[in-house]
């Protein structure tokens, strides 16, 4: 409730200013389990049903722990504003460990930061920090969603009647054409005559054309949705009002499809901030990358909704366990949807390959342009 | 899929396009047409627009009946028009400017009040089926209608009519293009401002609930990324009639459907282009309609845009 935040803020700013501004490695040396201030800044509202949900929802998991509090602000612009934030954060509120989450975030305003506030962790939610040339005590931490994509496709590919699954997504950059190939590459692999029908609005917020996009996807014959934007709140909710099934991304959305809902794509930061909020507290060093996907339980798929038939749950949990013991999605060379070769080892690709993270085409089978 | 198939397919998405998306658009566009034509300008219906969409859900979602959330968005609009002719009677103010606060002030208020109706699902308008005739399911889905929308279409037609022939509509246009004339003949300006521009508001706030209550039928903070700015910009277009404001509003989703539905289909290639459809579509239809001296003409005479 935004009347509790601002009047709690106020407080601390008018009263316990200094109070809260104590050295923090007087603390560290007192106390064998120094205490973890979290301050953590979102771009948008953090109950969005995406990206902001999954950070907070996640970040929340860590209230219970004994030595952890946390601090956070929603709506922050990737401007200027965001460096003001963490200075709050960090000399009213105490914050040890500044978790920024929007792409916008790290340069300049996470790097300036860094500099100027030595002691203070920063980590920032996209892989961008490089050693040479970012500060020591900043970081880049991210989860490889593609993964959970891959079993939404695995699930929709054994719960489709019409074969053909809808995909609304914003913009064409690689992160978002890698998830739209993975759920297509998960369906084909239990089934091979999915194909994948797909729309880009654009954008990354326009609620309108998402609508217009699903009952497009709907009215061309696509029994599930599942999309790439901001908030997945509208399409999941037109693709259930059409009668059709759901799969959802970065958050849970299976409360908006109680009849639809198959299952989603979720990240798991969960890991990363407890791993964190660990070392922080013992006095380790924080790893500057952290990085991985099912293998290193940093993504997950939302618990089955009504939409899963009982075949597609038992291929999906197989394919976790497979992805969980680091088994190659792509075992052998893989074709664009134009015919050409996109990528070309025999041998296929380790799942966290990084030629994969500049993927820059749409898989055999997917029926759409980049273009 | 063949070519005819494809073809209709495109051509029930664009018609259920325009009759899902035009809604919001036509409200607003009688909206800012009425204030217009008292001879003000309201640039702050796109906050109006938002905060009604707020209001609706925040009141559907505590009563249950979702007509009461269109009232009371209704309502809201309704105050936010009187603040911005009560702020335009003090001497020496814009109505341009006052305009574009209002706008940052309603989205402002809608985002502060509106952040705990994220979350829950309030309940939604209900639809009129209208195309069980046609057998074709595409089609029936597309004339799925809202009872707003016909209501829209009605209001449309019934200020069309009343600007012309009422006594109301003949003082409103009086005082819209020319003041001094307005008040030799007795009439409160102030007041026939203040009106209009509350009723104008109303009707916004009105276009509001249905973002948030039908199409796309959830709130939240990107709910109507621009739509009320571009309604504004509509009444322009229809050069204050509300027929052609119909007219206008219709072609808008109707074109705006057209990037979805023509992807949908397999014709990928260009999206960029095609969802920029309605934007190039009103571009040449303005250049077209420039060129007469009509526009001008069109124009109400106390508009500070014509003045």
């Amino acid at each position: 409730m935004p009347l509790d935040r601002f009047s709690r803020r106020s407080f601390l700013q008018g009263t316990a200013a200094g109070a809260a501004a104590l050295s923090l490695g007087d603390i560290k040396l007192a106390a064998a389990q120094a205490k973890v201030t979290i301050g953590i800044v979102y771009v948008g509202p953090k109950d969005d049903f995406g990206w902001n949900q999954a950070h907070a929802v996640s970040v929340a998991a860590l209230r219970s722990l004994p030595n952890v509090s946390i601090v956070e602000e929603e709506n922050v612009p990737e401007t200027a504003a965001v460096l003001k934030s963490m200075e709050s954060m960090i000399n009213l509120e105490g914050a040890n460990l500044i978790l920024a989450t929007s792409f916008g975030y790290f340069n300049p305003f996470m790097v300036d930061a860094a500099k100027k506030y030595p002691k203070v962790t920063f980590r920032h939610a996209a892989p961008l920090w490089e050693k040479d040339k970012h500060p020591a005590n900043a970081g880049s931490y991210f989860g490889y969603l593609d993964q959970a994509h891959y079993i939404n496709g695995v699930a929709a590919g054994l719960a489709t009647k019409t074969n053909k699954i809808g995909f609304v997504a914003a913009k064409p950059i690689s992160s978002v054409l890698r998830n739209i190939n993975s759920v297509l590459w998960g369906a084909r692999s239990v089934n091979p005559n999915v194909t994948l029908q797909l729309i880009f609005t654009g954008d990354w917020a326009l609620p309108v054309r998402e609508a217009e996009a699903a009952n497009a996807l709907a009215g061309a014959g696509c029994d599930i949705l599942t999309c790439h934007v901001d908030s997945p709140k509208v399409v999941i909710e037109t693709a259930e009002r059409r009668g059709i099934m759901s799969l959802g991304h970065n958050a849970s959305q299976a409360t908006l499809a109680p009849k639809g809902f198959i299952t989603g794509a979720e990240y798991k930061w969960e890991t990363i901030y407890r791993s964190y909020a660990d070392d922080i507290a013992k006095g380790q060093p924080v790893p500057n990358m952290l990085a991985g996907g099912y293998e290193k339980d940093m993504v997950r798929n939302t618990a089955y909704g009504a939409g899963a038939p009982e075949a597609a749950r038992k291929a999906a949990d197989a394919a976790i366990a497979d992805l969980k013991a680091g088994k190659r999605i792509l075992k052998g060379p893989v074709k664009d949807n134009k015919g050409a070769v996109a990528l070309p080892s025999a041998d296929g690709y380790d799942n966290l390959d990084r030629v994969l993270d500049g993927m820059n085409f749409l898989a055999d089978g997917v029926v759409g342009s980049i273009t | 899929m063949d070519a005819g198939l494809a073809l209709s397919t495109v051509i029930a998405a664009m018609l259920g396009g325009a009759i899902r998306v035009t809604t919001p658009f036509l409200f607003v566009a009688l909206g800012e047409m009425l204030t217009e034509r008292s001879g003000r300008i309201n640039l702050g219906l796109e906050g109006t627009l938002v905060l009604g969409a707020m209001t609706a859900y925040a009141f559907s979602y505590a009563t249950g009946s979702p007509w009461i959330g269109v009232l009371a968005a209704g309502c809201f609009g309704f105050l936010m028009g009187t603040l911005h002719a009560t702020i335009c009677r003090l001497p020496g103010v814009n109505d341009i400017a006052v305009g574009i606060a209002l706008m940052l002030f309603g989205t402002g208020i809608a985002f502060f009040f509106g952040k705990p109706y994220i979350q829950p699902t309030a309940p939604r308008l209900p639809s009129i089926s209208l195309g069980a005739w046609t057998g074709d399911p595409r089609f029936e889905q597309a004339l799925q209608i809202n009872p707003l929308f016909l209501i829209g279409i009605a209001l449309a037609i019934f200020l069309a009519w009343a600007l012309k022939n009422t006594r109301m509509g003949l003082v409103l246009r009086v005082t819209g293009d020319s003041e001094a004339a307005a008040r030799a003949l007795g009439h409160p300006v102030m007041l026939i401002r203040l009106l209009a521009t509350a009723v104008g508001g109303f009707f916004a706030g009105v276009g509001g609930a249905f973002l948030s209550l039908y199409y796309p039928g959830s709130w939240n903070e990107g709910l109507s990324s621009g739509q009320g700015l571009m309604a504004v910009a509509l009444v322009i277009f229809a050069r204050w009639d509300p027929i052609r404001c119909l007219y206008a509003a219709l072609l808008f989703g109707a074109a705006g459907a057209l990037g979805p539905a023509l992807q949908s289909i397999g014709v990928t290639q260009g999206y960029y282009f095609f969802n920029a459809a309605p934007y190039i579509l009103t571009l040449f239809l303005m250049i077209g309609s420039a060129g007469s001296k009509r526009a001008l003409r069109d124009a109400p005479g106390e508009l500070s845009l014509t003045r």
